[in-house]
């Protein structure tokens, strides 16, 4: 048995004169969250399809649980589960008969279609209303009915196509709760494409990033954090006057200093003190409240990806 | 494989009763149908409502319209209620999703038809009866039966073609529509436009056939047409094509 969930060599799909997946190389592990990181139109949902084997890539291959994604397209669908651009739920059925119809299509028996609906739908909170037409549901209890159908089947791997997206900012973390506690319960692979950041350090051991098709980094966020520069100090406070900051700029330490939404953020050059610095700000006449040291966070490491590439 | 089927019939009919829950939604159609089909016109026929075989002419015919509005929503409404990819996503073969879904048109389609003719031979029965069970003759029976689900099979099977590539709903059952009147008056109107002397030739030759035989003839190119809708539909049906679309 292959110890990858997914992976892909050389894949490449057109539309036209327009690539959507350029010559992408990937390797997934079996039993993580992997997030697939992009702005719209990156060639993110066109990955999916290709995995699940719905489009055929214009070159090279993809091989989902050691499954030819083209050739053996209806074995890699029989193991995963799935929730795409759309939630694809029948809006005039109730959420029940939402579920039960793809425990049907999934073959599961009768008594453990009811358990594994009940089971599911009590975890999320929604077993009180699986007589309603989903129709006249919220978008985000849709969204976590959506998410409960992909895991039905107890698949392998499960993709998620913007999971939250559209979401207001209190559903989508009730939803990314929901996942997180699902996926640790299920022992489930998870491909999740999103570009919303915060959400994959949440969820995501691993990451990927791609723009305009082409796969720009992939690893662990930490080490895409690590990847986008060096570290920096972000000092909270007042008094952080032009004098200031061209005294820090004159230090060989300091890369950069600049004042954002009142803080003042030093990129420094490798892993220097800061108390050095600090002792500096307040000769100058900064008054310094807070004092955090790290590295960029994802969302800063992925614009440096976006920018290294356009240039 | 059957059970896949069965379970896309199974769906298809829940929307389906889903859909038409409300009075306008639905059921006043099949309301008006029944009374037509069940009550109205066999009370106006009397005895000949199971003696002639124009019988096999109207149960033929029913079933048309009664398809045409379920199959045109079965993928095109998939596609306009953005299901469809999550369907294709599915384990599901192409083949069993395609027959699935003609099978619930068909089943909905000729499954009403019987039922008309259930309850037109009741009120028959009630109202012209003379002491005995007025029943259709066995040929007529049987022919009845097996050309309306033939003809079931045609609609469903044209619908289908078109409700795959058409963007709506609404567009979908439009050109069905279309196909319907035109599978109708062609013939007719046609005919018409034939020299005298070739349709008294028609005619006399249409004369010497036994029911029997006429019923069989019928049948024998409803099932090839058949057939060949839905090779054709099958060779139309491709995943990469419905999702791009």
């Amino acid at each position: 048995m292959t110890t990858l969930a997914v992976h892909t060599e050389n894949l490449s799909r057109h539309f036209g004169s327009v690539t959507a997946v350029d010559d992408m190389s990937l390797e997934v592990p079996r039993g993580i969250v992997f997030g697939f990181l992009g702005p719209n139109g990156a060639g993110k949902t066109t990955t999916i399809r290709l995995l699940l084997g719905l489009l055929e890539p214009t070159s090279g291959k993809a091989e989902v649980l050691g499954y030819d994604a083209l050739r053996q397209a209806s074995d890699v669908r029989l193991r995963s589960g799935a929730l795409l651009e759309h939630n694809g739920l029948y809006e005039r059925l109730t959420a029940e008969d939402n579920l039960d119809f793809y425990g049907r299509v999934w073959r599961m028996s009768s008594s453990t279609r009811r358990e594994r609906i009940r089971q599911l739908l009590t975890h999320l909170e929604l077993w009180e209303r699986r007589k309603e037409a989903v129709g006249t549901w919220s978008r985000g209890m849709k969204q976590k009915l959506a998410v409960a159908r992909a895991l039905l089947h107890r698949p392998q791997v499960v993709f998620l196509d913007e999971p939250t997206a559209g979401l207001d900012p209190v559903a989508a973390a009730a939803l990314r709760d929901d996942l997180a506690g699902l996926v640790t319960r299920e022992g489930v692979t998870v491909f999740l494409t999103t570009h919303n950041l915060a959400e994959a350090e949440r969820l995501c051991s691993q990451v990927g990033v791609i723009r305009q098709g082409k796969l720009l980094a992939v690893g662990h966020p930490d080490e895409l954090r690590a990847r986008s520069g060096s570290p920096r100090a972000e000092i909270v406070g007042r008094g952080f006057g032009e004098r200031v900051l061209e005294m820090l700029r004159t230090r060989p330490e300091v890369a950069s200093a600049e004042v954002q939404n009142g803080r003042l953020v030093i990129d420094l050059r490798g892993d220097v003190e800061v108390a050095p610095l600090v002792s500096l700000i307040v000769g100058a006449g900064g008054q310094v409240e807070e004092v955090r040291k790290g590295k960029a966070s994802l969302e800063e490491a992925f614009l440096t990806l976006m920018g290294t590439e356009e240039e | 494989m059957l059970a896949d089927v069965w379970t896309i019939v199974w769906k298809e009919w829940k929307e389906l009763l889903a859909a038409s829950s409300g009075f306008r939604g639905g059921r006043l159609g099949v309301l008006i149908f029944v009374g037509v089909f069940g009550v109205f016109l066999p009370l106006q026929s009397g005895r000949a409502w199971v003696d002639s075989p124009i019988g096999l002419l109207y149960w033929a015919w029913v079933p048309l319209f009664l398809v045409n509005s379920v199959i045109a929503d079965s993928f095109a409404g998939e596609r306009e209620r953005r299901t469809l990819e999550t369907l294709l996503a599915s384990r599901l073969s192409d083949r069993a999703i395609l027959l699935g879904k003609m099978a619930a048109a068909v089943s909905y389609g000729w499954g009403l038809s019987l039922v008309g003719i259930v309850l037109g031979l009741i009120t028959v029965n009630v109202t012209s009866a003379d002491g005995t069970l007025l029943l259709y003759p066995p040929g007529i029976g049987l022919g009845i039966a097996l050309l309306s689900l033939l003809t079931s099979c045609l609609v469903a099977g044209a619908g289908v073609l078109i409700s795959l590539r058409a963007a709506t709903v609404r567009q979908a059952a439009q050109t069905v529509s279309i196909a319907v009147m035109l599978l109708l008056f062609v013939p007719i109107f046609g005919l018409q436009a034939l020299p005298l002397e070739l349709r008294i030739n028609l005619a006399k030759i249409a004369m010497g056939i036994e029911t029997t035989q006429a019923v069989l003839a019928a049948s024998g190119i409803l099932a090839v047409l058949d057939v060949a809708l839905f090779l054709a539909a099958s060779s139309r049906f491709q995943r990469a094509k419905l999702i791009l679309s």
